[in-house]
């Protein structure tokens, strides 16, 4: 059995407001110097059999067409050793 | 004239949609999320609402629905199809309009009635308003900036395809406060706020949204 991880992020000029939120409310919570916070998102997706050069790119078309959004979202695929 | 309008697992306004389009003069007909034809409908509308939960992003799941597959074939053959709200962002992820819509970009849903202009009465479920026209319509989402690139930004505004924007502040962090927009045809539109919710004076704020399904109408006629 074989883990990818997939982690999908929005592009860099892309507003994130959730993450502004987030990086408003934590100097509150007394943590101090945060000069940014970004939120993303992870996915842990098990296969049979071993992470071949075949699997990967599977997996990278899966993120392409379905778990990331290419107009406001980039990914990357690693396989969880 | 046959408008389907497709109920997905979690769609809100499917029956508001299908009575907007009987009270414009249409038949209505609803269609599942399942199911594989269009048979003999001639525009589809797709639905506010959360379909599949808005699980991974908006639209994201419903894009591949089966009865999906059929609706962005006959859409790019030239089939009305009208997206409102989740119905929008659904066009977006199928990629059958550019963009897509994110967060609102204070984070709050909004609920309330909407002031907007209409910047182009040449698609096909815009025609019977007029350039310039003011009209109100509720606006209900969590997600509705619309966000794209330089690039498909400038092609929106210099090919006219932005057909309306808000009207005084800017509700949700929108470029350019885009509300809606259509495909190079005028056949695709996407739009954030509710036109089904205001046909009548009863339920709506105003009757202003009943041009989008007479227009369609009008159109289906005339071809």
């Amino acid at each position: 059995m074989a883990r990818f991880i997939v982690e999908v992020m929005l592009k860099p000029e892309i507003l994130d407001p959730q993450g502004a939120a987030i990086a408003a409310a934590l100097p509150r919570l007394g943590f101090a110097g945060l000069t940014s916070v970004r939120q993303g998102k992870r996915f842990e997706i098990e296969i049979e059999g071993p992470a071949t050069a075949e699997k990967i790119a599977e997996i990278e078309s899966a993120a392409e067409l379905l778990l990331a959004n290419l107009v406001i979202e980039n990914f990357v695929v690693r396989v969880d050793e | 004239m046959i408008i389907g309008v497709v109920t997905f697992p979690g769609s809100l306004d499917d029956r508001d949609a299908a009575r907007a389009v009987r009270m414009a003069g249409g038949e209505a007909v609803l269609l599942w999320h399942n199911d594989h034809s269009l048979k003999n409908i001639d525009a589809v509308v797709l639905p506010g609402g959360f379909s599949y939960g808005d699980y991974l992003r908006c639209g994201a799941i419903a894009r591949f629905a089966p009865i999906m597959q059929e609706v962005a074939a006959r859409a790019q053959g030239g089939m009305p199809l009208l997206g409102i709200c989740n119905g929008f962002q659904v066009l977006c992820e199928s990629h059958l309009l550019p963009g897509v819509l994110t967060r609102n970009s204070d984070l709050h849903f909004l609920c309330r009635d909407q002031e907007l202009i209409i910047e182009n009465n040449s698609t096909q479920w815009t025609s019977e308003y007029s350039i310039g026209q003011h009209i109100t319509l509720p606006l209900k989402n969590g997600e509705g900036s619309y966000q794209c690139d330089d690039e498909t930004l400038r092609l929106l505004e210099s090919e006219g395809r932005i057909l309306a924007r808000y009207v005084g502040e800017n509700p949700n962090g929108s470029r350019n406060s885009i509300a809606g927009i259509t495909n190079e045809r005028g056949n695709i539109v996407g739009l954030m706020p509710h036109p089904e919710h205001a046909i009548e004076e009863l339920t709506g704020p105003t009757t202003d949204g009943l041009g989008f399904f007479t227009s369609v109408l009008k159109s289906l006629i005339a071809l």
